[in-house]
């Protein structure tokens, strides 16, 4: 009876175990089977390299090009900001600041990630926008730069508490050893702890961009939803995410701008699907 | 003069008082052994000659602590000064996670040297030193960790000689090796006193007999006997001693 009993419970962990495997693979087939149903009626390089999207045209223009560097422009706006914000807060929590402020900054950080994307964007739209617009003398403070910032600050929670973590656990030892040679805490700190953590380093702010890569609402609030294909930062764009989020209400089921919308998706999936691949080969990495 | 002399030196973990009115003389170009066992503060000792207690939080000292006739403990000592004349092999072996040249050119980038030439001579000399240098000499650039954990603590011998101290400090630089690693590092050991002078924790008694010149039998935090390693060993003074050298407890 005890046996059979274990039997059960050791099969429902498994089924749980390889329900989110399953998830995972239905929701890339749903994407996949809806997403290349586009390629039928709409040729492949002119979804990816066309530099107009316009599904209300006639004949309508599905080019993700201004969309996709929309998102890179903003991603990479919000890594330049995030990532050294982020190392320094970790390096401060995980090596230098006290215990008792440690705990306090760690809550900190946390709390800064709970905050929903929704009213990030609404302080974006009501305090950042204005500021930016009046320092850079833009017509519009609703731009990509905006958005960075925006997302910046979504993106240092992640990047702080996994960055954090992979410094936290360098082996004492290694600290002790440099600070016995006569090493200072800063010299010990950028020349073997910092080499020390450097996969998990990699992995946070791989993972940082992962989060800023497929947020949604902030972007679509803050960066002016303007797809033209950006010039400057300063410049209003369109990310990925908001095209699908602003357009899928407005589409009919089964339409082509409907399929478009999919492989917009699916581009979106294999982007994320990759970053997070090298987050974890960064993570497991053996050295030579 | 002494090398290293403490005077009186106390030392509390918050309330608990790891080392009591410890008076210790190290002489110079000699190995001095501390023996005693688990918690009796042989290792916390070591610790506070290079001020690697500093280290924990809630850590008060009082006495002194006089290398070259000057407390260690005084207002004006560096750091950075004190741990370049004072080094430290520790117990497990911890190449830093780099290749095996920067591994040794460690100590000398950090205290100014950039010169390539100038640290390649450094490595060499230093890995010579402590024999590895034949066995290494092609694989410079290879990942430390991935050497033999004898290897390791040469390494990371070696990357103590490249700073040129004066003071080494061992705790327990052999507890991690197997016998035969451990009788080549003892003889490294020999080498070494020529030009250093050595202070090594061990837990083993029979290589504190083999390779030291001086002992110190700890327990409970006093230094209880202290002496020339084969007066300690042969016709120990203290009642205590004997009963530990001979196995009675510890």
């Amino acid at each position: 009876m005890r046996k059979f009993r274990e039997t059960i419970i050791e099969k429902t962990i498994l089924l749980n175990g390889f329900a989110c495997i399953l998830f995972v693979v239905l929701i890339f087939v749903f994407l996949a089977k809806d997403g290349l149903a586009l390629f039928k009626t709409f040729a492949i390089q002119d979804f990816l390299f066309g530099q107009m999207w316009s599904p209300l045209a006639e004949p309508p223009q599905f080019g993700i090009l201004p969309l996709f560097l929309g998102s890179v422009i903003v991603t990479l706006g919000a890594t330049v900001i995030a990532v050294p914000l982020g190392m320094a807060c970790a390096i401060f929590i995980g090596e230098i600041a006290p215990r008792w402020m440690r705990e306090i900054l760690k809550a900190g950080v946390e709390l800064l990630a709970a905050i929903p994307s929704i009213v990030i964007g609404f302080i974006g739209m009501t305090m950042l926008g204005p500021v930016v617009k009046q320092i850079f003398h833009l017509p519009t403070g609703l731009t990509a730069l905006t958005g960075s910032i925006a997302l910046a600050f979504m993106a240092v929670p992640t990047i702080v508490s996994i960055m954090e973590d992979a410094i936290s656990s360098v082996p004492r030892i290694y600290k002790e050893g440099s600070l016995a040679l006569g090493a200072t805490h800063w010299q010990t700190i950028y020349r073997v702890i910092i080499p020390a953590a450097s996969s998990g380093i990699v992995a946070a702010v791989m993972l940082g961009i992962g989060r800023v890569i497929g947020e949604t609402m902030a972007v679509m609030m803050l960066t002016g939803n303007a797809s033209v294909m950006p010039q400057t930062i300063l410049a209003p764009v369109r990310t990925m995410t908001a095209t699908i989020a602003a357009e899928m209400g407005e589409t009919v089921r089964g339409s082509e701008h409907y399929f478009a919308l999919f492989a917009l998706g699916l581009v979106l999936f294999l982007i994320t699907f990759l970053i997070n691949l090298v987050a974890d080969a960064a993570l497991h990495r053996k050295r030579k | 003069m002494n090398k290293i002399e403490t005077k009186n030196l106390s030392l509390f973990y918050g309330t608990f008082q790891a080392l009591i009115d410890v008076n210790l003389s190290v002489e110079e170009k000699m190995i001095t052994a501390l023996i005693g066992p688990s918690g009796c503060g042989k290792s916390t000792l070591l610790r506070t000659l290079n001020r690697m207690n500093d280290l924990i939080d809630g850590v008060r000292i009082t006495g002194e602590v006089l290398i070259d006739g000057e407390n260690i403990y005084g207002k004006e000592t560096d750091l950075v000064l004190l741990r370049k004349k004072v080094g430290m092999v520790f117990q497990r072996p911890n190449p830093f996670p780099l290749s095996i040249f920067d591994n040794v050119a460690y100590g000398p980038r950090t205290h100014g040297s950039k010169n390539k030439a100038e640290l390649e001579d450094i490595v060499e000399k230093a890995l010579k030193h402590v024999e590895l240098w034949e066995v290494l000499k092609d694989k410079l650039d290879h990942f430390a960790l991935n050497l033999s954990l004898e290897q390791q603590q040469r390494l990371c011998i070696a990357r103590l000689v490249a700073v040129t101290p004066d003071i080494v400090l061992m705790d327990e630089p052999c507890s991690a090796l197997d016998p035969v690693a451990t009788q080549r590092i003892e003889e490294l050991m020999f080498e070494l006193k020529k030009n250093y002078t050595i202070v090594i924790v061990t837990h083993n008694m029979q290589q504190a007999a083999r390779v030291s010149q001086r002992t110190g039998f700890m327990l409970l935090g006093k230094l209880v006997e202290y002496g020339e390693t084969r007066q300690v060993f042969t016709t120990p003074r203290e009642k205590k001693t004997e009963e530990y050298i001979t196995g009675r407890y510890g």
